[in-house]
């Protein structure tokens, strides 16, 4: 059992390398993302997670495909998504799709869920985009019951009615998979975590720290106020961004290209001001471990830290580099490093393992009303 | 009461900030009338060219953008000129908005100036400002002052001053209806609305 799961989070996409003027295809794409998550594993990290998008020129359209053909390939990583959409997908799929994932991977599966980047996937999917909210609220509280429930009666408005439905396969050994709740600034998504006890990532790197404090903050009182336990013991995980060579310098010199051509913040700010302003870190392993131990000193102890690494057309070998370096040199020192200090009281990162064991030793009276099976 | 003024001249000396400075004097002068004290806040928007470009691509205010933002919204009314480009605002002046958080103006009283090289362009405060401060549901004056550069001198000037004193002296009657501005605080209006969408439909917790 770990204090804190490191991995890392890909969206997937297919950028030209500013440096080569080369676009990978599609399949090419897929099958380094394939070898990027087995590497992880191999390297003795954590967590693998993919994003989900619709639309060129992103690839994970169906990441419980992905994810069920890195289960069979890996040995220890834990298989999750940054984010699956709950507003447009059903949650009846979703709650299959999971729990097929479930078993073959021997329960090492969780989810994150949170509401896309790009607008016209509402409509795709036959949705409306000022629902986002109110769609969260009631599909996640659907995916809930068919994880929990035997048998579901349920009616809502966004998808048809549910009589005497049961979730085929059960979840693995009774327990659903573990669920975080993803954001990058909306409250909303901060409060629907807390009012479940569930666990809440802030996607940390397009936002100044302050932002990220400022809603973890928020998940951590409401946390407390809902009676799952102090605030300090909270379920939090964070994104990172991290380029790194053993030089700082050339670390530098290497990653600004891929920088200034990023499709989310290049032809903006420069490197330096962006990596002044958010989280990103690019330098030496030393100053990595440096920067993402300081994350603790505004967000308190966590749980889970996944970093942003295989983004903006860098090659398939510069990202397996990488991982070496998270795996050799920044992991083993962040997961001693976090543990100086933490609380007895805080949570380790949640497992299945984790919680059969917490399904096991829990009383009836404090199992949450109304979802019994 | 707190003034924020937002000027879009790009030149230095701007007419822009000359304009802005004499309708923020004459507010001063026509609140001082009616007993209301103001402290003012000018806001240049050309050293914050960069950081506006860069809160429109990387979706975050830089710091000092930041800021500003806070000033605009901490005010109870606003006075905003600019330019006149192409028979409307300047992009520096519209990009402003465009990334100023959105309910930042709501039930923000706002006077409207502009500047052009003749007086040919004036309606570019009705056709353009206008329709962009309603749309962010401000409250705009219903006088707002346009300066062509012959206003500057000669006889026009003395043109120019009477509107800057009838348009100030309007904004004037309307700061004090209005009196101070709340700022309101989406943080907390998204959360409460999520409690309740949360208290009321999912009792399965």
């Amino acid at each position: 059992m770990t204090a804190m799961q490191f991995g890392i989070f890909t969206v997937g996409d297919v950028t030209p390398d500013p440096t080569t003027g080369t676009t990978p295809t599609e399949a090419e794409r897929i099958r380094a993302t394939v070898a990027i998550a087995k590497k992880a594993d191999e390297v003795g990290l954590d967590v693998f997670a993919t994003g989900e998008h619709h639309n060129p020129p992103f690839t994970p359209s169906s990441p419980t495909t992905l994810l069920g053909y890195v289960a069979a390939q890996t040995q220890q990583l834990i298989l999750s998504t940054s984010t699956t959409l709950i507003t447009t997908n059903d949650p009846v799929k979703i709650a299959e799709d999971f729990s097929v994932l479930q078993h073959l991977s021997a329960g090492r599966v969780d989810v994150m869920l949170g509401r896309g980047n790009t607008g016209p996937v509402y409509p795709w999917f036959g949705q409306d985009i000022r629902q986002a909210v109110p769609l969260t609220v009631e599909n996640y509280g659907l995916l809930r019951r068919l994880w929990r429930q035997e048998v579901v009666d349920w009616e809502g408005k966004s998808r048809s009615p549910l009589q005497g439905f049961t979730l085929a396969p059960r979840p693995l050994d009774g327990v659903p998979p573990f669920v975080w709740h993803a954001s990058i600034r909306t409250p909303e998504i901060a409060e629907l975590a807390a009012y479940y006890g569930d666990g809440f990532f802030a996607n940390h790197i397009f936002w100044p720290p302050s932002h990220t404090q400022q809603m973890v903050q928020l998940y951590r009182k409401r946390f407390a106020h809902y009676g799952h336990g102090d605030a300090d013991q909270a379920i939090v995980g964070l994104g990172g961004q991290v380029f790194m060579r053993k030089n700082s310098q050339d670390a530098v010199r290497e990653f600004r290209p891929y920088f200034d051509n990023a499709p989310v913040y290049g032809h903006g700010p420069s490197l330096e001001e962006f990596s002044a302003q958010t989280p990103l870190t690019v330098g030496s392993p030393e100053q990595v471990i440096e920067r993402t131990l300081g994350f603790r000193e505004y967000v308190g102890d966590y749980q889970r830290q996944l970093f942003l690494i295989d983004h903006a057309g860098l090659p398939l070998k510069t990202v397996l580099e990488q991982l070496d370096l998270l795996g050799e040199e920044v992991v083993p020192v962040l997961r001693k490093e976090f543990e100086v200090g933490r609380p007895s009281h805080v949570p380790d990162a949640p497992t299945h393992q984790s919680l059969v064991q917490a399904v096991a030793t829990r009383t009836p009276e404090s199992a949450p009303e109304g979802e019994q099976s | 009461m707190k003034l924020a003024i937002i000027s879009g001249g790009l030149r230095e000396p701007s007419s822009t900030r000359l304009l802005a400075d004499q309708i923020e004097r004459s507010v001063r002068d026509e609140l001082a009338a009616l007993d209301i004290e103001a402290e003012s806040s000018f806001i240049e928007l050309r050293p914050l060219g960069r950081a506006i470009m860069d809160a429109m691509l990387s979706g975050f205010a830089p710091s000092p953008l930041e800021e500003v933002f806070d000033t605009v919204a901490d005010s109870d009314g606003v006075i905003a000129v600019t330019p006149s480009f192409n028979a409307s605002f300047s992009g520096l002046f519209k990009s402003f908005f465009d990334v100023l958080p959105e309910e930042a103006l709501s039930d923000m009283p706002v006077l409207i100036g502009a500047t052009g090289g003749t007086e040919r362009h004036s309606l570019v405060l009705e056709h353009a400002l206008r329709p962009m401060f309603s749309y962010l549901h401000a409250i705009v004056s219903p006088t707002g002052v346009y300066a062509a550069t012959d206003d500057f001198g000669s006889q026009e000037g003395t043109l120019l001053s009477q509107r800057i004193t009838k348009a100030a002296a309007d904004f004037s009657r309307m700061l004090r209806a209005c009196g101070p501005h709340q700022r309101r605080d989406t943080f907390a209006e998204e959360l409460a609305s999520m409690e309740k969408l949360l208290g009321g439909g999912a009792g399965d917790r």
